[in-house]
């Protein structure tokens, strides 16, 4: 009886693995697909041939959406943890009136539909003359990655302990120092948390990145490959299709998989314990 | 002495509001400037090409009345449109059903990474997979799986028996929701997986233990413990992904285009801000997905107060 609940246990878990895992293996082996061999499905790789990773490179500028990219969401990330740091440390360290009501609000603001600031942001970004530039797309990326940004630190740094804050307090030390100097190394972990969510978050974003850009120059990944069209509009290019999710989703799914436990209680900080 | 601390007090009260600056700042420029932006525009007519020509025309994108000349009256604007309101529909339809799938699912899948098994840190990982995946990437590699010529789906029912002939799965109206569905399960219930397993390890092992000497059957274990223990994790997951899955765009854009099956109530917003130019129209739809939102925030708290109260121990 035991035998057949652990066989029945095992195989769930086999399918879910199965299931989590297939679809992306299946994009692997069809990027490998050129020619004909593409309009056949095989369930295990048949070929090898990196023509689809080559022929990539010269649709549009896909090289430079990649750096477009890694360019945005870097500096997304900084920002979005420069200003959540700062106001993390009022919001945690510091009673003042008002303090929860600001918290929800921030917490408010995560809930916006991107589509209802989309008119806004569009006038704003004509105005200030960064549209079709990375910029507007930095500017606009902080919508949704200050309020969780805030909201993590913040619980973060409720956490730390009072007695070394009040030890630099009495050395007399700045807030400014207590941050930098005190508070920065004990939150590496959170920071670092944070700023992959804010990455992966900035990366994979298409809305914004859609509306704002107009040129293949200027454009990130995830407009690039939705764009991606073959020499006539009847023809889609699977082969470069695959070939481009593949090389754009590699570094994430390494990036989440080294820094998953980070990763989960990131998410489950904001979700569980909020 | 009080006399230094309450100064030092002051001072970093004062500190503090400078500290605060910056990210209110950002976020009144990135959120609240816009937001009121798009208000002010639905009432009234301004167009992609002169965004600061619009004049004030009350609630005409909304629902304008006029009668002709003919004496006939006619009805305008997004309110009366059949075109918002199967977008509505579309969107309630995809959020419910993908939660309430995505929910169960999560739960399950959390309730077997909770036991301990050899091999739990792989299936851990494997289930990140699809989380991990840009959601536009995640479409184009279902619209490849649902191919209706070269798809592994189609192909794979085939052999199976389970349909006589190639489905077009994104294309038809009948399956196009379906297929979104699919996707969006299969990429967000890591996710709420991940909630629920964090919820359930908070439940400590000894009522588990006490529940086994005691020989309750691990289906009565389930739903007298368990969940009971597990619900407040659980509703917050629910409520976020409730409102994720009200605004959603990514997937239903690169998946279905042009699929009135599926087209959500962000998808004809910014159709008709951008692609028609109809742009007030499209900032009218935007300003009610809003309300809308906010509408289900604070059903959603009342609710959960009154649930509170009621539930006093």
């Amino acid at each position: 009886m035991n035998a057949i609940k652990t066989t029945a246990f095992y195989l769930i878990v086999a399918i879910i693995v199965v299931v989590s895992v297939f679809p992306f293996y299946y994009a692997i082996i069809t990027s490998f697909k050129s020619g004909t061999a593409l309009f056949e499905v095989d369930y295990w790789p048949t070929s090898f041939s990196l023509r689809n990773y080559a022929d990539m490179f010269r649709q549009g500028d896909f090289g430079g959406n990649i750096l477009n990219s890694v360019f945005v969401a870097t500096l997304t990330v900084a920002l979005a943890l420069l200003l959540g740091m700062t106001a993390a440390y009022a919001l945690a360290r510091v009673p003042f009136r008002g303090r929860t009501p600001l918290l929800l609000t921030i917490l408010a603001v995560s809930m916006f539909p991107q589509i209802a600031v989309l008119a806004g942001l569009f006038e704003l970004i004509r105005f200030v003359g960064i549209f079709n530039t990375p910029w507007a797309l930095i500017l606009s990326y902080t919508i949704f990655t200050l309020p969780f940004t805030v909201w993590v630190l913040t619980t973060f740094m409720r956490d730390l302990p009072v007695e070394i804050e009040e030890a630099a307090i009495v050395d007399g030390a700045s807030p400014w120092v207590v941050i930098t100097r005190v508070f920065l190394p004990l939150m590496w972990p959170a920071l670092v948390t944070t700023g992959l969510l804010a990455f992966i978050g900035a990366w994979n974003e298409f809305l914004f990145a859609l509306t704002f850009t107009s040129s293949d120059t200027t454009r990130t990944v995830p407009v690039a490959i939705a764009l991606l069209s073959g020499a006539t509009q009847y023809e889609t290019p699977w082969g470069i299709i695959t070939a481009a999710s593949v090389i754009v989703t590699l570094p994430l799914v390494g990036l989440v998989l080294i820094f998953q436990r980070k990763i989960v209680a990131g998410l489950t900080a904001g979700g569980v314990k909020g | 002495m009080p006399a230094r601390r309450s100064e030092l007090r002051a001072q970093r009260v004062r500190a503090a509001r400078l500290f605060l600056l910056p990210m209110m700042a950002a976020l009144i420029l990135v959120a609240a400037w816009p937001l009121l932006r798009t208000i002010y525009f639905s009432f009234t007519d301004t167009t992609l090409s002169d965004l600061s020509g619009g004049r004030w025309v009350g609630f005409d994108n909304y629902l304008s009345v006029r009668t002709l000349s003919s004496g006939r009256v006619v009805y305008r604007g997004t309110l009366v449109d059949p075109a918002w309101w199967n977008a509505v529909w579309n969107t309630f339809r995809f959020a419910i059903v993908s939660v309430a799938i995505e929910t169960v699912l999560g739960l399950m899948v959390a309730l077997v990474l909770n036991a301990e098994f050899r091999g739990r840190a792989l299936a851990r990982a494997a289930i990140l997979i699809p989380w991990a995946i840009p959601t536009i990437v995640s479409a184009k590699m279902w619209a490849w799986l649902f191919n209706d010529q070269f798809g592994m789906v189609n192909d794979i029912l085939l052999k199976l028996g389970l349909i006589s002939q190639k489905i077009a799965w994104t294309a038809s109206p009948d399956t196009a929701m379906l297929a979104v569905l699919v996707v969006d399960v299969w990429k967000t219930t890591p996710f709420m997986a991940l909630l629920c397993l964090a919820g359930l390890q908070m439940i400590p092992r000894d009522i588990y233990e006490a529940s086994r000497i005691d020989g309750v059957h691990p289906v009565q274990v389930f739903f007298r413990i368990t969940l009971p223990l597990v619900k407040p994790a659980l509703m917050v997951a629910v409520i976020f992904r409730l409102l994720d899955a009200l605004r959603i765009f990514d997937l239903i854009y690169v998946l279905t285009p042009n699929s009135s099956a599926t087209k959500t109530m962000s998808v004809v917003s910014r159709e008709n801000l951008i692609d028609f130019d109809k742009f007030a129209y499209g900032s009218a739809q935007s300003t009610l997905l809003f309300l809308i939102i906010a509408l289900s925030v604070i059903l959603y708290i009342w609710l959960g107060r009154v649930d509170l109260g009621g539930q006093k121990q």
